[in-house]
């Protein structure tokens, strides 16, 4: 089992969701979350007091896989997050130990 | 019997006069109603109609008591009512939306409770310090004859500028309230995200006391030190914005920089509450400089159409300049714009011209912009929502420039004996009487309350957040 983090940029959530479903991804968890990378912040000006904003608002999608899904779901975030643009963000893909379904008790990859 | 004839004739006394003075100043015969001043401090006591009461109530009779016309009293509580809408929530939400998330509740109920602690003190005491006949001290106060607004009754009336012309006396001392109240509520903006709040009222109390009081009483009242020397101040440009100004200025030295000034970021967190509450400031403005022409006349009407003129411009000029100097055109700095535009205005609204109004809108909009900028950088003190770089600069720029714009050949409507350059002379004695009254005043009180309760939150407090720490609430629970 695999765990998949991916920051994108906000606006593209809504195509890289769809892309998931289309290959079977059952469920997935969204954050809001505010981070740099090499894309530059902005400045704002109040009144003369300038402040630079380096943390800029992306989403975090998280899902966990079988292992087996793993290629074609980075394949599908990246075709469906991308922009070209710099600051589309990146995809991290870490093993997943164990999975439990709470309802159940079902665990490992019949849970997912 | 007698009573019900007394009764019917008091009634005529007062109705008949009432129709022809207020209809037509220009007949002859009413010069029986004597009203000396220009501004509005003599007081005619019912006593005068009960003793016109039982002659027939002729025109021609002398000693008949002018009555109250019904627009000008309508109108004049109106333009209190829109004074008040300065204050809460205009001023509250102006100021606001400016500070961090944190501490908006803080000043809200800062200018809330101002508000209600300046009405009060200003029937207790207040109005007749202000507006009383002080004796050997009536250049600089008022006396205590009418402590507890004692002896005025529904039928006492207050002069206007006409003679002859009256207002009841209770509504001229509701609306001269609101200027009390606003006066001390504009100071919160120096003080914000950081002032104790028991210490803020006391200040507020004091200072209403020993600055605004005399103040007031120097330039509005007869026999008023600058009132007497001429000073021009239609709607409280020196009384009110500078003298705020000033206060909010010393304020904040004495108070000290907040927590993390200069290091952290301190984005207002809701332009547009900023946004409502300057637009209300604005509406609520046309009660303040139309009102101060005391009747619903055309004299009110130059003060109506210079309030939106010298404001438009203020708002263009403070935007453009923003625009050209800093990239972008911004809702702050439009706003900001609107407000210095207005503060400009109030000491000229009704002795300029209307392109005298957008000149000196104008230039108000460019210097405040710096003032909030240049000079606030240069000087290093922390004056949170800027009350010295608008109302401290942007009054004293009205100030000077009613005694150049009041000037005929600019499209004012001039003044006895005008000369530009005295005018500006005895303009200038006003702002500098104010700054350095309202200054020592400011920093003896700040001082004081310093040293006996504190002035100033602990840190871990302004670190937490006014709201949380001294008002145990929070704005927002999203």
């Amino acid at each position: 089992m695999k765990f998949v983090t991916a920051i994108i940029k906000p606006f593209k959530l809504d195509e890289v969701r769809e892309a998931l479903s289309a290959i079977g991804v059952t469920g997935l968890t969204v954050t809001e979350v505010k981070g740099f990378g090499r894309q530059k912040g902005h400045t704002e000006l109040y009144r003369g007091a300038e402040y630079v904003v380096d943390f800029l608002p992306k989403v975090k999608i998280e899902v966990a896989i079988k292992a087996e899904l793993l290629e074609r779901v980075i394949e599908s975030i990246e075709k469906a997050a991308n922009t070209g643009k710099i600051g589309d963000g990146k995809i991290f893909v870490t093993s997943l130990e164990q999975v439990v379904r709470i309802r159940t008790g079902e665990s490992g990859p019949d849970a997912l | 019997m007698k009573k019900l004839f007394a009764s019917l004739g008091l009634m005529l006394a007062l109705m008949s006069p009432g129709l022809t003075v207020a209809q037509d100043a220009t007949a002859p015969v009413e010069d029986a109603a004597v009203v000396e001043t220009m501004d509005a401090v003599a007081v005619e006591a019912p006593v005068a109609a009960e003793e016109a009461a039982p002659v027939e109530a002729a025109p021609a009779e002398e000693a008949a008591a002018p009555v109250p016309d019904k627009g000008d009293t309508a109108w004049m509580m109106l333009s209190t009512l829109l004074v008040i809408l300065m204050i809460i929530p205009g001023v509250a939400l102006f100021y606001g939306g400016l500070v961090r998330a944190k501490n908006m509740l803080s000043v809200l109920t800062q200018v809330m409770a101002i508000f209600c602690l300046i009405s009060i003190l200003w029937a207790v005491y207040g109005y007749s310090l202000a507006f009383g006949d002080g004796g050997s001290l009536n250049w600089a106060i008022g006396d205590l004859s009418k402590l507890f607004l004692a002896g005025i009754t529904a039928d006492s009336t207050a002069a206007t500028f006409t003679d002859g012309v009256v207002i009841p006396e209770l509504v001229f001392v509701a609306f001269q309230l609101t200027f009390a109240a606003i006066t001390v509520a504009l100071i919160v903006g120096g003080l914000a995200e950081r002032v104790k709040f028991s210490a803020l009222m006391v200040f507020g109390a004091l200072w209403f006391t020993f600055s605004y009081l005399p103040i007031t009483h120097m330039v509005w009242a007869t026999g008023g030190y600058l009132f007497e020397a001429g000073d021009l101040d239609f709607a409280g440009g020196t009384v009110v914005h500078i003298n705020a100004g000033i206060a909010a200025l010393v304020g904040a030295i004495v108070l000290g920089k907040r927590i993390g000034y200069g290091r952290d970021a301190m984005p207002p967190h809701s332009l547009p509450m900023t946004m409502i509450g300057a637009s209300l400031l604005w509406v609520g403005w046309f009660g303040f400089n139309a009102g101060s022409n005391l009747e619903a006349t055309g004299g009110a009407g130059l003060a109506f159409i210079n309030t939106i003129l010298a404001t438009a411009a203020a708002g263009m000029a403070w935007m453009l300049a923003e625009w050209m100097l800093r990239g972008k055109p911004s809702m702050l700095g439009l706003a900001s714009g609107v407000v210095a535009g207005l503060v400009a205005v109030t000491p000229a609204a009704g002795l300029v011209g209307p392109m005298g109004a957008i000149v000196l809108g104008a230039i108000a909009g460019v210097v405040c912009l710096w003032g909030v900028t240049g000079l606030k950088k240069a000087l290093g003190y922390d004056d949170s929502l800027d009350v010295f770089g608008i109302h401290g600069i942007g009054g004293i720029i009205g100030a000077i420039g009613t005694g150049i714009f009041v000037s005929p050949a600019l499209g004012g409507v001039g003044v006895d004996d005008y000369a530009m350059a005295g005018q500006v002379v005895t303009q200038a004695t006003g702002v500098l009487i104010t700054i350095v009254w309202s200054g020592v005043v400011s920093f003896v009180l700040f001082k004081l309350i310093d040293m006996t309760m504190g002035l100033r939150v602990t840190e871990e407090q302004e670190r937490e957040g006014l709201d949380t720490a001294s008002h145990g609430e929070r704005a927002y629970n999203l």
